[in-house]
């Protein structure tokens, strides 16, 4: 039976390199990837009454516009690579979301890239990699 | 050095312009006033036809409101209070779908919502309820706003049901939508022309309230901290600002606004309860002055009737519950069930007049700034007879920002800064809703969308110039208005709202929606 990898992925370098990690390991291993994007969202921030009314079709572009430009293009090399891969899209917090995925997939690793901040701002802010590594609900891939 | 002179042009154009040319300046303010009395005088007193009740006068309006929300609260089985920790989960965001997630929560519309409510209403109104009608204009205040939670509570659950969804996945919603579609839905005829009626007011109701006497007191509150100039100074320069933003599509300044006002209402409410526990010896006396005067007025105009009357039309012109704004606020939000939308909207009230308003009439009144007869313990009356006289004179906003800087020197600035931000937000939901009303009559359109953003801006700039009087008359008739045709049409649709209510019921109770954390 194929095992799941979710890959975080967000078209970045780093996301790249993550993906072609787990296709490498997924072509050996004959495990299924599982493409994940997701949205950064917060359901307590703040909206004009512009925003608001408009917040539906807005959403819909914005998922439209990541399904086109980020997801697409390489759920087609990855497939070309002969791994079997899904594609998952999502509002809300990164790493929550991405252990979310994780869970509703029932994949046995997460998979992601790190952005090589080690600086003041992932002190303040904390980093997806580091949350993810925290609370995941199965092993975690960091891909420097 | 070329565009230091470019911003300097300006500054020494405005300086010459406040120092050489304050008569002139005086003037026209003072035309601006009386020519915008003239104008609004007669709908005023349409709006507010009074009868003669006990020796004071007893507005026709405000009865309509509160009977409409006792029926409400009666109709549905007091939902406010029954309801009460169900609008919490759902604010919460329990019972909310996380493949929703990235459509508007219902947190966001309640936020929303309120940023256009919570406003002057609660600082200046408030003051100028508790000057007129002595400290029992606090209770009933309270009373209004427990009751007028049944009346939003109505109105959003139809604004949800009866919006338009277009094409492009936006809404448009309000009380235009569900006068229109209900009506037809239940064979009722005159949806129609209650849609006009409504679209009418509000629009008078987006340049009287929300516009006018936003710019109105914001223009107190600046020449309160900074000293008297003319109103029209500020007018213009607010007016620049909001045309910025709703014509210029400049939503930087919308979006700072929109995250800085709920700060800001926590900073108010967290400043109120400091001064109250400052001056917690106080509290008991002060809810006595409460009790005592809502019964009896303590001796200002009108008695009981009278502190009833100016606490009921501070809660209405606060809170807006009937009133049927928050019916185009709240019908963006995303959900299945509509009735979803009303349990949230009923906090709102509740926020805006239990919680807020009154923190400013006890500051108000903790602090002593209302003058009392020591030997009678009755309120002391103005020459004319027909306010409290207040420690310096102060009405309005000056007499919150008096009460609060008696505890904290410097708060007068935070208020300043509060007054102009609620102010600035107000005008943004306000600019918002006209609009839709506009629209609604003369069709979608850039040319007309923008007529109308132009005139809106026209009446910030009489509205900081008027008087207070004036102005404050044309808003709360204006406001008022609105809820003649929302009313009626809140009292023949309510029987769908109450079906909506026990279809929701039980479906919470056969598990078939259910909480997802």
């Amino acid at each position: 039976m194929s095992r799941k990898i979710v890959v975080g992925f967000d078209g970045s370098e780093a996301s790249r390199r993550a993906l072609d990690f787990a296709v490498s390991r997924a072509k050996v291993l004959g495990d299924a990837i599982v493409v994940a994007h997701v949205l950064e969202w917060s359901p307590y921030s703040f909206l004009t009454p512009n925003e608001i009314e408009e917040r539906h079709r807005r959403r819909n572009e914005e998922l439209q516009r990541a399904e086109q430009a980020i997801i697409a293009p390489v759920l087609k090399a990855v497939e070309d690579a002969g791994v079997p891969v899904i594609s998952v899209m999502k509002y809300g917090h990164i790493a929550e979301t991405l252990c979310k995925i994780a869970e509703d997939e029932d994949a046995a690793l997460i998979f992601i890239g790190r952005m090589g901040n080690s600086g003041l701002s992932s002190r303040i802010f904390g980093s997806v990699a580091g949350t993810l590594a925290q609370v995941a609900p199965v092993p975690v891939t960091i891909v420097p | 050095m070329k565009n230091h002179a470019k911003l300097l042009a300006p500054a020494t154009l405005l300086a010459t312009l406040i120092g050489a040319a304050p008569a002139l300046a005086q003037s026209l303010d003072e035309r601006v006033n009386e020519g915008f009395a003239w104008a609004t005088g007669w709908f005023v007193n349409l709006i507010f036809y009074a009868i003669p009740v006990n020796g004071t006068n007893f507005n026709l309006i405000v009865g309509w409101l509160v009977i409409a929300a006792t029926i409400f609260t009666v109709y549905f089985g007091f939902v406010q209070f029954r309801a009460f920790p169900h609008s919490i989960a759902l604010v919460k965001g329990d019972y909310s779908d996380p493949n929703d997630a990235g459509e508007v929560s219902h947190f966001q519309a309640l936020a929303t919502a309120l940023s256009g409510t919570v406003g002057l209403g609660n600082i200046a109104g408030v003051a100028v309820a508790v000057g007129i009608g002595g400290p029992g204009a606090t209770f009933w205040m309270i009373v209004a706003g427990l009751m007028g939670m049944a009346s939003k509570f109505t109105e959003c659950t139809l604004g949800v049901k009866y919006r338009n969804e277009y094409a492009d996945g936006t809404v448009s919603g309000g009380p235009m939508y569900y006068m229109t579609k209900g009506f037809a839905e239940r064979g009722v005829g005159g949806g129609k022309i209650l849609a006009v009626l409504f679209a009418i007011f509000c629009i008078l109701g987006s340049f009287g309230g929300g516009n006018m006497f936003q710019a109105n007191q914001a223009h107190a509150q600046l020449s309160n901290v900074l000293g008297e100039y003319p109103g029209w100074i500020t007018g213009v320069i607010f007016a620049a600002i909001v045309f910025m933003v709703i014509i210029g599509g400049l939503k930087s300044i919308a979006q700072v606004t929109e995250k800085v006002v709920p700060f800001m209402g926590i900073l108010y409410v967290l400043t109120a309860l400091v001064i109250i526990l400052m001056n917690i010896g106080q509290v008991g006396a002060a809810f006595g002055q409460i009790f005592e005067g809502a019964f009896t007025g303590l001796g200002i105009a009108g008695g009981m009737i009278g502190a009833l009357i100016q606490g009921f039309r501070r809660a209405a012109f606060s809170n807006e519950a009937g009133v049927g704004s928050a019916a185009i606020a709240h019908s963006a939000v995303r959900t299945k069930e509509p009735i979803t939308e009303g349990y949230v909207s009923l906090l709102e009230p509740f926020i805006d007049t239990v919680v807020i308003c009154t923190m400013t009439a006890l500051v108000i009144i903790i602090t002593g700034q209302l003058m009392v007869d020591p030997e009678t313990g009755r309120m002391l009356l103005t020459e004319a007879g027909d306010a409290i006289q207040t420690v310096d004179g102060n009405t309005g906003v000056a007499l919150t920002s008096a009460a609060f800087s008696s505890a904290f020197g410097g708060f007068r600035y935070v208020l300043a800064i509060a007054v102009i931000l609620f102010a600035f937000s107000t005008m943004i939901s306000w600019s918002y809703y006209g609009l839709k009303a506009w629209t609604f009559l003369f069709g979608e359109g850039q040319t007309k969308e923008i007529a109308y953003k132009v005139l809106f801006c026209v009446f910030v700039v009489i509205g900081a110039a008027a008087n207070l009087g004036p102005v404050i008359d044309f808003s709360d008739a204006a406001i008022f208005a609105m809820a003649i045709p929302n009313i009626i049409a809140l009292y023949v649709l309510m029987p769908i709202v109450k079906r909506e209510m026990s279809n929701y019921q039980a479906k919470l109770r056969s598990g078939e929606i259910k909480k997802y954390v």
